[in-house]
């Protein structure tokens, strides 16, 4: 049951981006359209859950004052390990993404669930944490990446049905996710004293 | 005036909050005072100088000779990591009245990727040493810019009359998106 707890909690109701409000930078930067998104939310997710096992592994030998030198190592190797498989295999998305994808070191989410949560808890209920976790982070930045695209250049998934030059070229930029962002929030709070 | 160009570059044109979109969590968690914002501006303007300094120097005479390029991001977050933890130890010795003012951000500037993405943007763009000190002053200026401004329209949505469902957050990122697209007018400024 616990475990059920620690996988769902994150997706909606401690959705890390549209609740916790953290890991906001890849949510702003890496989302105008929905295939970035959705690559910032898999290389994201294999770090996160892969972050949480490590230092849940090694939560008991690790030295309470040093850990979070430690948990930045094991961060930065993982990223360091996504980058370069994604320059490898994926070259045009990890172009797109550029500067992104070693800025994933800084995204709160991950060091905040090391600290807060596989520090403190199982390797079980740990991995389960992270796959929750990076479920609610794709979910929110697959819909925004969703809707930027839609409104900025008229396509899904890169099949356009609109031609791009009717389309808001604010959307793909900056304003166009602060905009999403915004109103994706509102709505969800509209919902939610609705539920209540 | 080639250095002008990059400074006015990096504080109005390429914004690293409102146009590059990095350090956004500090951008929305701490403008809700102003004097919050002003504080977390000057703890990272000192670090983003000292941190981009030393990575410069690291990735020039250390990293590039050996070939150790992919290393970057690990040396990076550790050099930023336990400049911070200096910066720390450092005020609380020596001047406790500005550590009492500033202590609770020093922590959060760790995970602040503004900090982080400063000494990346420099590679990236393959600055010299003097280019890279002016860079990410000009970077710290627009960082002040944004967080001060967003503050003052911030303490005055929190008084104003809003709609229920756009309180608190949603409101402070249609705010962001207005200046956000205000600094889109600034693209094209000096050539650039």
């Amino acid at each position: 049951m616990s475990l059920w707890k620690d996988f769902s909690s994150g997706i909606i109701k401690e959705n890390p981006v549209l609740r916790l409000m953290i890991g906001l930078c890849p949510t702003i930067a890496t989302t105008t359209s929905a295939i970035n998104a959705l690559g910032m939310s898999a290389a994201t997710a294999f770090v996160l859950i892969g972050s949480n096992l490590l230092v849940s592994i090694v939560r008991k030998i690790v030295p309470d004052e040093i850990r979070i030198p430690i948990f930045i190592l094991i961060i930065a190797s993982l990223v360091t390990v996504t980058d370069y498989v994604m320059y490898a295999f994926m070259p045009a998305l990890h172009k797109s993404l550029g500067v992104f994808i070693p800025l994933i070191v800084a995204n709160c989410i991950i060091l905040g669930r090391s600290e807060a949560f596989a520090y403190k808890n199982p390797v079980l209920n740990s991995v389960l944490d992270g796959v929750g976790m990076s479920i609610g982070f794709t979910l929110s930045l697959t819909t925004i990446g969703i809707i930027r695209e839609i409104l900025g250049s008229g396509s899904v998934f890169g099949i356009s049905f609109i031609n791009s030059s009717f389309m808001a070229t604010a959307m793909v930029l900056t304003p166009g996710a602060f905009m999403t962002v915004g109103f994706v929030m509102a709505l969800l709070n509209r919902f939610e004293k609705r539920a209540q | 005036m080639e250095l002008l160009g990059i400074f006015f570059a990096a504080v109005l044109i390429n914004n690293i909050l409102l146009i590059r979109s990095v350090g956004m969590c500090s951008f929305f968690g701490v403008t809700t005072k102003i004097d919050m914002a002003i504080g977390m501006s000057f703890a990272v303007l000192f670090v983003v100088t000292v941190a981009s300094a030393i990575c410069w120097f690291f990735f020039r005479y250390l990293l590039v000779p050996f070939d150790l390029v992919f290393l970057k991001t690990v040396v990076f977050i550790l050099v930023i990591a336990s400049l911070v933890q200096l910066e720390e130890l450092y005020l609380r010795k020596m001047i406790p009245s500005l550590y009492r003012s500033m202590g609770i951000y020093l922590p959060l500037i760790t995970t602040n990727c503004a900090v982080l993405a400063v000494p990346l943007f420099i590679i990236d763009y393959k600055y010299d040493f003097i280019q890279a000190i002016i860079y990410s002053v000009g970077v710290c200026g627009g960082y002040t810019l944004s967080m001060v401004l967003l503050a003052y329209i911030r303490e005055r949505t929190a008084i104003s009359p809003i709609p229920r469902w756009f309180q608190g957050y949603p409101i402070a990122f249609v705010t962001a998106a207005l200046m956000a697209l205000a600094f889109l007018g600034f693209s094209g400024l000096f050539g650039l």
